[in-house]
């Protein structure tokens, strides 16, 4: 008991209230955050109904190599996190604590790819708000593609990618400052709530990933 | 066993300390809903103070107080400032924040510190839509539609869309920690079923706010992205300024019951205390507020008839606005039971609830016409909508709110407020309020739009009505801003109990200690057992200190409590 009241925040009777609490408060918390993103989807679903062939010519543009790359680093990162879930359940403190970095780590490796792809559009003229530098090829052209339904993609891509983007940041710090905890050995039934409801976070925000990338890099194959 | 007062000497939630700190930094749900009433009390009267300016401007058909894009910035930042930071946070903020863990027998919300955060961001919202009044306010109304408030509008618009996002997470948050509260903190013994029906309906309040709220915030964000150059909704670039039209009211509509659900809660309590009955169909009146909820969702469209939507779906948003009137008259009928009968006890919360049940059937009738395709064509964007809405948010939200505050009061400082200055301006509100709004209804099927500063000579009449009701309602809500301050250090010690009422509320004492009750106390019975409780009192009007029936547990361990 003495050890339990140490974690037990003085308003809950008993550890398992308390687990019970923060779970539902993160699954509650992602289901604001699907509407939130699904907002987003909304929008490009109607436009590209709209004008199918502006959203795979722009499509085309992105880089699918890089895109690909991040999708497996993200994927990764998503089995490093549940590891980490479960080491933290087994109050193993070293496999957690390396498990955590190993998983900001891999967020950090998708954000620097993706900040590499950014990289490459801005020098091809093509940034949030730009139309000057967007040629369509004439055969499109003559179907009726203007560069102005082109340019409402990148408008989506580029808020979309870039809300999940900060959304990965966040996770990072809550990682980094569970991977602190962890390390200092505190990993009472608690801290190992923590790292399970952050977990459920990354997990959401890898699955808006799944969505983004077959919606924006995968739409110009045929 | 009974429940005796506790003796004075041991420090309730306001007692315990008083450092600006202790203030500051809390995680009590009290006090955090005291800091939402004090918040929330200073944007009223911002809001509607901008209301005062523009009756004023309308008592004559000319522009001789403001001009137009004076009154273009003043009926917008009545709407923001009231909608966002009044109607929202209001009943759930200050009543919900208190009663809702106390109702439950809990010591404090779910998540404490996320409830202290979300009074932050609704204060920081606040402070950025306050700053973009002084950088020279919006001009786009609350809606913020497109294409005019995303490129062409020359006013602080991407200021107050930040001002109104951040607002939306406070929100959000408050939601969250409502269900999580309602799902893990019930005491023993407290079933789903013998919930009160105001914690049903601030259920059912926050989940239309974490289910809508993202979405406000998303399209408001889009907006203020485009303000910054990134075409989304711009028809240049083959962007569709309706899809924000849906966006906003995907959230705006339900929204809409995020006001004035919380107050059906209030209404319920209030209609029970004071007829000293059971709620009639207690089943129905938890049920009516999740379909309220549910179906909330699904009729956004009804707002846009005339933006060029498919006729089909204008129809299938019809109907279904048509069906949300079932959950609401089953409300409506079900107080009218409880009432029928009972041993009505007319005091200032009584008269607040009476205000309530005829302004909010006014209110929905008439959102009925509206609903109906045809009749909206013509008054659209009439005063008819103007005076609809009012009548649901000010005549039924905020007499409601009026009403919970007055009956809660005791439990929230342990003063009495003066009953016969309350009764006085109850009535004064009540009468001020129909002359405002009653002459809009009328002007509006004569043909007066909305948001106009002038108007034709043949409608001053009614608009010097609705000038002089508008004084008369602005004057009413000072009486009790000015008597509940006083109340604060004059007003005479409240009992545990001063209504004899059944809630789990008035089993502790006034105002309660920090975690609520001295013990965690067990269930046993619903919040609505009023024949037990007035079995010996004769004369309703007369206080009569309760036996308490439930017994209660052991405290938690003191080793637990910091």
């Amino acid at each position: 008991m003495s050890s339990e009241s140490s974690v037990l925040a003085h308003h809950f009777d008993d550890l398992e209230q308390q687990h019970e609490a923060a779970t539902l408060g993160m699954w509650a918390f992602l289901v604001t955050e699907l509407l939130f993103f699904g907002g987003l989807f909304t929008g490009y679903t109607v436009y590209r109904w709209r004008t199918p062939l502006a959203f795979e010519e722009a499509s085309r543009h992105l880089d699918l190599w890089l895109g690909t790359i991040n999708t497996g680093v993200l994927l990764v990162s998503s089995l490093t996190m549940a590891l980490a879930v479960h080491a933290a359940q087994l109050s193993r403190h070293r496999a957690a604590t390396m498990y955590l970095l190993l998983t900001v780590l891999l967020g950090a490796g998708f954000l620097i790819i993706k900040m590499v792809e950014y990289g490459h559009k801005f020098t091809q003229g093509i940034y949030p708000g730009s139309i000057e530098n967007i040629h369509v090829p004439p055969e499109l052209a003559a179907q009726g593609v203007q560069p102005n339904n082109v340019a409402l993609f990148y408008s989506f891509y580029f808020t979309t990618t870039g809300l999940h983007a900060l959304h990965m940041l966040i996770g990072m710090g809550l990682l980094l400052s569970l991977a602190v905890r962890t390390a200092r050995g505190r990993l009472m039934g608690e801290a190992a709530t923590r790292v399970e409801i952050t977990g459920l976070y990354w997990h959401f925000v890898d699955i808006v990933w799944i969505f983004v990338f077959p919606l924006y890099y995968l739409i110009g194959l045929t | 066993m009974s429940l005796a007062p506790l003796s004075l000497h041991k420090p309730n939630y306001l007692s315990v300390s008083n450092t600006l700190r202790s203030w500051l930094l809390t995680t009590d749900h009290k006090r955090i809903a005291i800091l939402f009433l004090i918040s929330i009390t200073f944007f009223f009267f911002i809001g509607g103070f901008a209301a005062v300016l523009m009756r004023l401007e309308l008592m004559t058909p000319h522009a001789d107080v403001v001009d137009k894009e004076a009154y273009n910035r003043l009926f917008t930042i009545h709407g923001v400032v009231l909608i966002f930071f009044f109607l929202v946070p209001s009943i759930p903020g200050v009543l919900g924040n208190f009663l809702i863990p106390i109702m439950i027998g809990a010591r404090d919300m779910a998540f404490p510190r996320l409830n202290l955060a979300s009074w932050y961001l609704y204060l920081i919202g606040g402070i950025i839509v306050l700053t973009s009044i002084l950088i020279g306010g919006a001009d786009t109304g609350w809606t913020f539609y497109t294409p005019y408030s995303s490129v062409y509008s020359n006013s602080a618009v991407f200021t107050m869309a930040v001002g109104v996002f951040v607002a939306g997470f406070s929100s959000i948050l408050t939601g969250l920690n409502f269900i999580v509260t309602t799902h893990t903190m019930r005491a023993p013994g407290m079933t789903w079923f013998r919930l009160p029906l105001f914690i049903w309906s601030h259920y059912a309040t926050a989940l239309i706010m974490i289910l809508g709220t993202p979405v406000l915030a998303i399209a408001v964000l889009m907006v203020a992205v485009e303000r910054m150059g990134v075409g989304i909704f711009d028809p240049a670039l083959g962007g569709d300024p309706i899809l924000f039209q849906h966006l906003f009211w995907f959230y705006s509509h339900p929204a809409v019951y995020i006001m004035v659900l919380p107050a059906f809660g209030v209404i319920s309590e209030l209609v029970t205390c004071f007829s000293r009955k059971r709620i009639f169909g207690y089943t129905f009146v938890a049920a009516a507020s999740l379909a309220i909820a549910v179906l909330g969702f699904l009729v956004w469209g009804h707002h846009m008839f005339v933006s060029g939507q498919s006729a089909y779906a204008s129809m299938v948003f019809s109907i279904i606005s048509f069906t949300i009137a079932v959950p609401s008259g089953i409300k409506v009928l079900n107080w009218t039971a409880t009432i029928y009968k009972g041993r009505v006890w007319l005091t200032t919360p009584m008269l607040y609830a009476f205000g309530f049940i005829g302004l909010f059937t006014i209110g929905g009738v008439t959102g009925l016409f509206l609903a109906a395709m045809a009749i909206d064509v013509h008054v659209h964007d009439t005063y008819f909508v103007i005076a609809h809405f009012h009548y649901i948010m000010v005549g039924g939200t905020v007499m409601a709110y009026l009403g919970g505050i007055h009956f809660w009061w005791p439990k929230m400082t342990g003063r009495m407020y003066p009953e016969g200055w309350a009764v006085f301006s109850a009535i004064l509100i009540f009468v001020g309020f129909n002359l405002t709004f009653f002459p809009q209804f009328l002007v509006g099927y004569l043909g007066m739009p909305r948001r106009y500063h002038i108007y034709p000579e043949e409608y001053q009449a009614l608009n010097i009505l609705s000038t002089a009701g508008a004084s008369i309602l602005g004057i009413g809500y000072l009486f009790p801003f000015t008597y509940l301050l006083w109340s604060l250090r004059r007003g005479p010690r409240a009992e545990s109990n001063p209504w004899d009422a059944a809630g789990l509320e008035w089993q502790t004492t006034s105002p309660p200690p920090t975690f609520n009750f001295e013990k965690t106390p067990i269930v046993t019975q619903e919040a609505y057992a009023y024949e037990l409780v007035s079995q010996e009192d004769d004369l309703p009007g007369r206080p009569n200190p309760t036996e308490g029936e439930i017994p209660v547990l052991d405290a938690p361990p003191q080793e637990d409590q910091p």
